[in-house]
């Protein structure tokens, strides 16, 4: 027999989930937003990761 | 079997906090303080913000300044217990325990700390983080049970917000963030103390220090005088910086003189005069140090706009 009953309880806790559920599907959207607007202002999107990329070597000067 | 689920859960239900419970750690009172002087510290300075680095930065000082209201309430929950203003706090009354309040505010503090960071600079953010340190461990921790001077020196907490939203935008501390620290670290004693002269507090039932307990009411009456003496040429001397201008210039001079006339008014008068009329000084002068901080920090926006459309 399933339990249908409902009690304040249940009514906190789901207000907490829901909650904590929009505070994380915000926080993603800010991350994202965050994200989009430094690429857009040109912030460097690599960086040294032990792997030698020739895009983020400084260059180096010829002739010595 | 339903019935045995429902009675069982009904002591639970007594102590299971609700969304609202956590969102009142975090002062939302206060953080609105928090939000409109930074966001003032931040648009008023000389470096232009992106909108969406601009809201993320206000947004995680605001939450920096919640977490140090969560580790506040999780370390004072035995002093707001036995205080009538406090007693129906989120931890006093039941609804969180204190070891939620305290992980919650370790949590929020570390996430406002590193997306302050990286959203706009490093020193923003540990400017942040001295600010969460300095209200939940300094202040509360350490000063507000041991000296009568803990308004003072907590002031210096409500005060970084517009530095932090200044270094945010501009990556490093100037005069101008200095003196916007210095007009809120100068205004918040005599505010707190005009209200603790009418508000009949149970702070000595707490036993914390605060002034109008350990000094007497006349020595509080003098020291709401000295602190506004000292705030006038602090909010003045922000006038002749590079980011007011003449609105903030007059609404300062003009704001400063009935300050200074309120705090000689509450120096003169004794307690007989006060009971007399309900604090009816004391209740005014209250009111209007709300609005002077409000209307000097809007007058520092209104300039920058006017500088912005070319008019000033």
């Amino acid at each position: 027999m399933p339990i249908t009953e409902t009690h304040d309880l249940h009514k906190r806790r789901l207000g907490r989930n829901v909650g904590v559920a929009l505070s994380l599907v915000a926080f993603a959207a800010i991350v994202f937003g965050l994200t989009v607007a430094k690429i857009r202002e040109g912030a460097s999107m690599e960086a040294y990761d032990h792997t030698p990329r020739v895009s983020v070597t400084p260059p180096v000067e010829s002739g010595q | 079997m339903t019935d045995l689920t429902t009675n069982s859960t009904v002591t639970a239900a007594e102590g299971e906090a609700r969304f609202g419970d956590y969102v009142l750690l975090l002062k939302p009172r206060v953080m609105s303080l928090v939000v409109f002087t930074a966001l003032v510290g931040l648009l008023v300075a000389p470096v232009p913000v992106d909108p969406m680095i601009a809201f993320t930065a206000i947004l995680f000082i605001a939450l920096g300044g919640g977490a140090s209201g969560a580790l506040n309430m999780w370390y004072d929950a035995d002093i707001d217990a036995v205080m009538r203003r406090t007693a129906k706090r989120p931890v006093p009354a039941g609804k969180v325990t204190p070891g939620e309040a305290l992980t919650l505010g370790l949590w929020l503090s570390a996430i406002s700390v590193a997306m302050l960071g990286l959203a706009t600079n490093w020193l923003a953010a540990g400017l942040l983080a001295f600010t969460i340190f300095f209200y939940a461990v300094v202040y509360t921790i350490w000063l507000k049970r041991a000296t009568p001077q803990n308004i003072v020196i907590g002031g210096a907490a409500g005060a970084f917000p517009p530095m932090i939203g200044w270094v945010a935008a501009t990556g490093s501390v100037s005069l101008e963030a200095i003196l916007m620290f210095g007009l809120i670290f100068m205004w918040t004693p005599p505010h707190f103390w005009a209200l603790a002269l009418f508000m009949k507090s149970d702070y000595h039932v707490a036993k914390v220090p605060m002034l109008t307990v350990t000094h007497g009411r006349r020595e509080t009456r003098r020291q709401i005088l000295i602190y506004t003496i000292l705030l006038a040429p602090v909010a003045l001397g922000l006038g002749f910086t590079s980011i007011a201008g003449p609105v903030y210039l007059a609404a300062a001079i003009v704001l400063n003189a009935i300050f200074l006339k309120g705090a000689w008014d509450i120096w003169r008068r004794d307690e007989a005069t006060a009971e007399a009329d309900a604090y009816a000084t004391e209740k005014r002068v209250f009111r209007f140090s709300l609005s002077y901080l409000f209307l000097h920090f809007g007058a520092l926006l209104v300039d920058a706009g006017l500088r912005a459309w070319g008019i000033a």
